[in-house]
């Protein structure tokens, strides 16, 4: 009997689709008011412990995955330094999300 | 306490999931699979916690999963557990059953209470978003007083169960208290509740900003507001010795006042158009609790 | 091999030790609890290397089996009545997710009104439930066939219930012929890899919501919707129609013993008229049959074994040409009739040499059914079949008609 004789999911990003495009409004790290970026070290991180979605990377800034990012602004309201801002994405245009590599 | 920096980077959640754009549960989920290192099978019901996890053929977490029915979480966790240490498995995955309120303090409770009572070895956590979000935002038993729902239209009148204490009347090892706003608590908790054995309950309180009605910036503030106010208060119960943690601690040694819960309630939606005297009764509510807890409070040392 | 004399909740729980079930669960209802009595004895004396869990209801008793069994263990309950209604529930839930639980369900009255002795109304009301069923006629059979419902279950992957009468059987003592572990080793090996996967090194979510249609997966993969998945099922049930008997003949061959597969039959060779029922009633018609032919009726018995898949090529086969199958039902499906009679009459529907089929309810709620009743059921069939009745309304046997005015 093979595994599809039951329903037995497998892991994988983007179970829901491009989330990215659930969003109306962008998080704009701005870099040079980030606290890992002036310290020269992996320190802070919060946005990256926050994130509900996993969409942020740690980093000097932390770099957030727009294609799944809902946009929902938790990273920005909780940013210490505010280093990033919520844009609407009118600002970027509508359709830039990068190709998808499958279908 | 662990920092925010030594939390591990290896996700288990995984990005473009089905739950709602700042959900409380997210982020909890991540310090929760983090700290048990993906080493783990969740066992969960009917819950927001099954939207999130996707629907066939594709799962949004990157860890064994079983799914049960709702009033069947600890009692299929016990048989997972049981089945596991029959195989001499037991030592492979920690055994994490997971609920929402309603999955726990209504239609679980009863197989809950038979698991805490055998002592049954497994981690339970309930995500309390105070309400069955899943379904719509119909009330559960932990809905607060003065909350609207779907199914109290305006305003529940009674006050929230006590899980937590429910749980400690079963004389179980270890319980905690903590938000998943704060997810080095639930962080630490869930670490602790890893390297004891027997039942252990962890409840966490999940802001919801679909269900609360609040804007999705404002979950991990509305958690935070939560414990400033007392609405929640972080804390566990380890071998039935009470101590406060993090930042319910640290607002007990202050020696300040809470902040008043009518701020908590007027940052959301839900409380809309509570009356004087119903904010005045949850604000009595609060205090007792807080005075009941900071009086068990025992600091650490 | 030694003979014992012993009730048929011992039987049961003989037959689950020699099974060596892994993990068992259940909670106390009569007439079933002396079976987890036993069990948890076993268990408490280390003559049982199980894992026993004391549950807090019926509705848990099925979801440790459940999770048990998901992670690759062999499990075991046992309920009646309101306890197999109580997990209803979890009956669904563990045939549907294709774990290979074996339930015995001590028949009995279901309330209201509340009573405690026999009846099928219990299992008879979880028979679409995608279980397989197979009822017992002795003490004898239900150790046999709680052995061989292991045997069943873990081949196809489908829950096996086995289904016995209260108090006719569960408190009966007869003589047990108890095979060795040894045979029984033979016979039934240690389960194989369930179709769950659970390691931490392959991670996958188990039983998640599936939609109505198939849904490509992650590398593409066209995966089964509901429907197909409950079409697999289906198909995996109906497998129990050669399984069924392939492992009583399996049984058969390690201790010498066999139960005729999805149906039993005696007299049934020139029988004009077949009484057909399952359960102890079986052992009833046997003693009617002769007793008919006593008086010149050629009558046979024939005992519907497993119900779930039903056995509709093995009855039209006996029953074809046969000039009536008079079916006793302890159990009815309310608004219509009993529920044997109805899938009977359904399988032998535009047959060539289709049989009248008549149905009579009989023993609810522990009601005694003496061979007297049955018989004398028979002979107003047969007079009934003489008249020309080519359809008759359910027939309630000893009904006493005088306190219902």
């Amino acid at each position: 009997m093979s595994y599809k004789t039951i329903d037995m999911s497998r892991p994988s990003a983007g179970e829901a689709g491009r989330t990215g495009d659930w969003r109306s409004n962008r998080p704009v790290m701005q870099s040079e008011l980030c606290s890992a970026v002036k310290a020269g070290r992996l320190t802070c991180q919060i946005c990256w412990s926050l994130c509900p979605d996993a969409c942020i990377s740690q980093g000097m800034p932390p770099r957030v995955e727009l294609e799944y990012c809902k946009g929902c602004g938790i990273c920005a309201e909780e940013c210490p330094t505010g280093a990033i801002a919520m844009r609407p994405e009118r600002e970027h245009g509508t359709c830039d999300l990068p190709e998808a590599d499958a279908g | 306490m662990t920092r925010v920096s030594e939390l591990s980077t290896t996700e288990y959640l995984l990005s473009g999931n089905r739950a709602c754009a700042g959900c409380g549960l997210g982020i909890g989920l991540r310090a929760i699979t983090k700290a048990l290192d993906g080493k783990m099978v969740l066992v969960n019901p009917a819950s927001c916690l099954t939207v999130l996890g996707g629907m066939y053929p594709i799962s949004s977490l990157d860890v064994p999963w079983i799914n049960v029915a709702f009033p069947s979480t600890a009692s299929s966790a016990a048989g997972v557990r049981a089945g596991l240490r029959a195989m001499r498995r037991e030592g492979e995955m920690t055994v994490l059953a997971m609920a929402g309120d309603g999955g726990t303090a209504d239609i679980g409770m009863q197989a809950l209470s038979g698991a805490a009572e055998r002592d049954d070895d497994f981690i339970y956590v309930c995500y309390d978003n105070e309400a069955y979000m899943n379904t719509g935002t119909q009330r559960s038993g932990s809905t607060p007083a003065g909350a609207r729902t779907t199914t109290t239209w305006t305003g529940k009148r009674e006050n929230p169960k006590d899980v937590p204490a429910i749980m400690e009347a079963h004389g179980i090892g270890y319980i905690a208290s903590t938000n998943a706003a704060f997810p080095t608590d639930v962080y630490d908790k869930v670490l602790k509740a890893r390297d004891r054995r027997g039942l252990r309950y962890i409840h966490m309180n999940t802001p919801c900003p679909s269900g609360w009605s609040f804007d999705p910036k404002d979950t991990v503030k509305l958690g935070r507001l939560a414990v400033d106010t007392g609405v929640v208060v972080l804390y566990e119960i380890e071998d039935g010795v009470f101590r406060l943690t993090g930042r319910s601690a640290s607002l007990a040694k202050s020696g300040k006042p809470l902040v008043p819960v009518a701020e908590y309630l007027a940052a959301q939606g839900r409380f809309r158009g509570v009356s004087d005297e119903t904010a005045a009764e949850i604000q009595s509510w609060v205090d007792a609790r807080w005075a009941g807890y900071g009086a068990r409070h025992t600091p650490v040392g | 091999m030694t003979t014992r004399l012993m009730t048929g909740n011992d039987a049961a729980a003989t037959a689950v030790k020699l099974a060596r079930a892994q993990v068992i669960a259940a909670y106390p209802i009569t007439p079933q609890s002396p079976v987890v009595e036993q069990l948890s004895r076993w268990v408490e004396e280390g003559e049982l290397p199980a894992e026993f869990v004391a549950v807090e209801s019926e509705h848990s008793a099925l979801s440790v089996c459940i999770g048990a069994s998901t992670v690759g263990a062999r499990a075991f309950t046992a309920t009646s009545a309101n306890g197999l209604a109580y997990m209803t529930e979890q009956i669904w839930w563990a045939a549907g997710a294709r774990l290979p639980i074996v339930m015995c369900v001590v028949n009995r009255a279901m309330a209201a009104p509340w009573n405690v002795l026999n009846d099928q109304q219990d299992s008879m009301s979880v028979r679409d439930a995608g279980w397989v069923q197979l009822y017992c006629r002795d003490d004898q059979e239900i150790l046999d066939t709680t052995a061989q419902a292991f045997r069943v279950a873990e081949r196809i992957n489908v829950p096996v219930m086995v289904c016995y009468d209260g108090f006719l059987l569960s408190h009966t003592m007869m003589p047990v012929d108890v095979p060795s572990p040894a045979e029984v080793d033979a016979f039934l090996p240690p389960r194989t890899a369930p179709l769950q996967i659970v390691e931490v090194s392959d991670p996958r979510n188990v039983g998640p919501v599936t939609p109505a249609d198939p849904r490509e997966d992650a590398d593409g993969a066209l995966q089964p919707g509901y429907m197909e998945l409950r079409a697999m099922h289906n198909a995996s049930l109906l497998q129990a129609l050669e399984v069924v008997p392939a492992v009583d003949a399996e049984w058969s061959e390690a201790v010498g013993r066999s139960w005729g597969g999805l149906v039993g039959e005696y007299l049934l060779d020139d029988a004009e008229i077949v009484l057909v029922a399952a359960g102890s009633l079986v052992t009833q018609l046997t003693l009617v049959a002769e007793t008919l032919r006593a008086e010149g009726v050629r009558a046979g018995a024939l005992g519907i074994r497993c119900y779930r898949p039903f056995p509709a090529d093995a009855l039209r086969d006996r029953l074809a040409s046969r000039a009536l199958a008079l079916v006793y039902d302890k159990a009815l499906s309310y608004g219509n009739e009993g529920p044997i009679c109805g899938d009977l009459k359904a399988a032998l529907y535009s047959m060539d040499g289709e049989p009248a089929v008549y149905g009579a309810i009989c023993g609810l709620g522990g009601r005694d059914v003496t061979l007297e009743h049955l018989a004398q059921a028979a002979r107003d069939a047969l007079s009934d079949l003489e008249a020309g009745v080519a359809h008759r309304a359910p027939v309630w046997i000893d009904l006493a008609e005088g306190s219902m005015r």
